[in-house]
């Protein structure tokens, strides 16, 4: 019963495929899953909307929305009317085909990044050996929309907006790469679903997930702040930054348009999360090895949905940057602790089994976050400040 | 340590977050079309016209002199006199408002109006949901609209109101005392008279209205 209900879509799908003739039949699998990825994620887009507003007032006291439908929950109805009903304005001067192609290349490269994603077990849409590297390559893609975006506007606010993405997204582009190719030594392997079963042991109750070894747990960090940044998301939401900036590269677009970016930039986080829980969480494996009998999507999406409440509360929480320390941040401390995990994860592959790696790697990890810390403080000079007048 | 303040925030937060589902203090909000919050003595938004007794029309403190008129800065005000007169609350014949529109599109709510009326005649109201999807005709208001009741000024300003209606009977018993002393001294004059030649019975000013 439960190992049906776990390959209850894979079943559904061979059910439905069945009744074609044989040589339609793997095409039509295909077309299945895609019409099921293209289906829940939006889906996911509509309901994370509603409870990132709804959170975000309580994080601030507030009630969040709670006019349309019971609880406010059909307001991603009401927005999606508005947007299509808006009036669609291209300015006069922008270039109209690659204003126009930009919202489509994002969501495109974006929805290209889930087919390699293991949403379950055997839910896979692509099983492609090099699935990371995939990943990253349509990852690196959606710069581009952002830039063609921001570029064919011919708005100064766009521009602005667009040159801060790319410089934002390629400084963390690299922290994240170097943090998942820690993940890659240890497994072995760029196909996703290798790496989720390499992590899918148990010893006793505990599972073997990548966050619990002080290399992965140091890299689900530095990963999670570049995924952070690769989204856009706040803190570190300078290209679309209101008070600077309109709204960045997106300033000139409106109506459906306008909604595409929104839907990029959530599907962007929804599938970056996805990656993280499939590099450092474990994927669909379950977090206790009696919890085994919960179907594996379940364990996927609750903690794709998970992360993005973390994301919700981080920017509930936290004000944004400015662009020096960004770029700071980027280059002077996450950059170098990612490249330190590095060489602590190989450490960790060749110290063998024992508990003495677990101590050599904790203290290197430990001693290095202090002392960058430091580093990084001492080089602040904070004083009174002194103020300058127009004369 | 780095990253103390970040968990620090992050705790801060989470504490709201989950307070706000907990305690009814933390939540401010006041879901307004559904709950109000009853409107402070002291509000104020456009100015009506305050009439006594149950007729709109002939209770009107109004006396057209216009001085409001001419005071309103952003020019809101239009009024037009009327050619007869009516009896005032002491019982003067007065001029009346034949129109007296306000634009409240135009209206700042400043109050100079009631500051400059020598007659008490124009007061600020607390009625704000003035919305209309005719914001020309919709927001013209006319006299009918702006007349309400002394009860109603009472209604919203309730020690403001007393003051002015304190005001208006002591200058009304005055009024009253200086006709009565003019009838006593035409009556005194008129027994003077009688005594002497009969002559025509003296002629007493009217006295109606009143509050």
């Amino acid at each position: 019963m439960a190992a049906n209900l776990d390959q209850i879509f894979i079943h559904l799908r061979d059910w439905l495929v069945a009744f074609l003739p044989v040589v339609l039949r793997p095409a039509t699998g295909v077309l299945l899953s895609v019409i099921a990825i293209v289906c829940v994620f939006p889906g996911l887009f509509a309901l994370t909307t509603v409870f990132e507003r709804k959170g975000l007032g309580r994080i601030q006291n507030r009630l969040g929305p709670n006019r349309v439908g019971p609880f406010g929950f059909f307001q991603p109805i009401a927005d999606g009317i508005k947007s299509l009903t808006k009036e669609d304005i291209v300015p006069l001067s922008a270039n109209a085909g690659v204003h126009f192609l930009a919202p489509l290349v994002l969501v495109v490269t974006v929805f290209m990044g889930f087919a390699v994603l293991p949403m379950g077990r055997n839910m896979v849409l692509v099983d492609m050996d090099a699935g990371l590297l995939f990943f990253f390559a349509m990852g690196a893609a959606t710069e581009l929309s952002v830039f063609m975006a921001g570029w064919s506007s011919r708005n100064k606010y766009s521009l602005l907006g667009a040159m801060r993405a790319v410089a934002q997204m390629i400084s963390y582009e690299v922290v994240l790469l170097l943090s998942s190719v820690s993940v890659v030594m240890i497994s072995g392997s760029l196909s996703l679903p290798k790496i989720v079963d390499a992590q899918n042991q148990y010893t006793g109750v505990f599972p073997h997930w990548y966050i619990f070894t002080p290399w992965g747990l140091a890299g689900f960090i530095m990963y999670a702040i570049a995924a952070t940044a690769e989204t856009n998301r706040s803190p570190f939401d300078l290209p679309e930054g209101e008070s600077e900036l309109v709204a960045g590269y997106h300033t000139e677009y409106s109506g459906f348009k306008f909604a595409l970016f929104f839907l990029g930039e959530y599907l962007a986080m929804f599938s970056i999360s996805g990656l993280g829980t499939t590099l450092f969480l474990g994927g669909w494996s379950a977090p206790l090895s009696f919890l085994t009998f919960i179907p594996s999507w379940c364990w996927f999406f609750g903690k794709v949905m998970l992360s993005i409440f973390v994301f919700i509360w981080m920017r509930g929480t936290l004000p944004r940057l400015r662009q020096d320390q960004l770029m700071n941040f980027a280059w002077k401390f996450v950059l170098p602790f990612t490249l330190l995990d590095l060489m602590v994860t190989a450490l960790w592959r060749f110290m063998g089994d024992g508990w003495l790696r677990w101590v050599v790697c904790t203290v290197i990890l430990g001693t290095a976050y202090v002392f960058m810390a430091r580093l990084q403080w001492r080089q602040k000079h904070i004083g009174p400040r002194s103020y300058r007048y127009a004369e | 340590m780095l990253g103390e303040g970040i968990v620090k925030g992050m705790l801060e937060t989470a504490r709201n977050f989950a307070g706000s589902f907990v305690s009814k203090e933390r939540l401010t909000t006041v879901e307004y079309p559904e709950q109000r919050i009853p409107t402070v003595e002291a509000a104020r938004v456009f100015p009506f016209l305050v009439y006594d007794g149950a007729d709109w029309e002939g209770g009107m403190r109004c006396v057209a002199c216009q001085i409001c008129e001419k005071e309103c800065p952003p020019q809101c005000i239009y009024i037009e006199k009327s050619k007869d007169k009516k009896p005032d609350f002491v019982g003067k014949p007065q001029f009346y408002p034949a129109r007296f529109d306000i634009d409240i599109s135009v209206c700042m709510s400043c109050q100079i109006c009631v500051e400059v009326c020598p007659f008490e005649a124009i007061k600020m109201d607390t009625q704000f949901e003035l919305a209309t999807d005719d914001r020309f005709g919709g927001l013209l208001l006319d006299r009918h609209e702006l007349a309400k009741s002394n009860e109603y000024y009472h209604s919203i300003h309730p020690t403001e109101s007393t003051e002015v209606d304190a005001r208006l009977a002591e200058e009304k018993a005055k009024a009253d005392a200086k006709t009565k002393a003019a009838a006593d001294a035409a009556a005194a004059k008129a027994a003077a008279a009688a005594a002497a030649p009969p002559a025509a019975p003296p002629a007493t000013p009217t006295k109606e209205g009143g509050s």
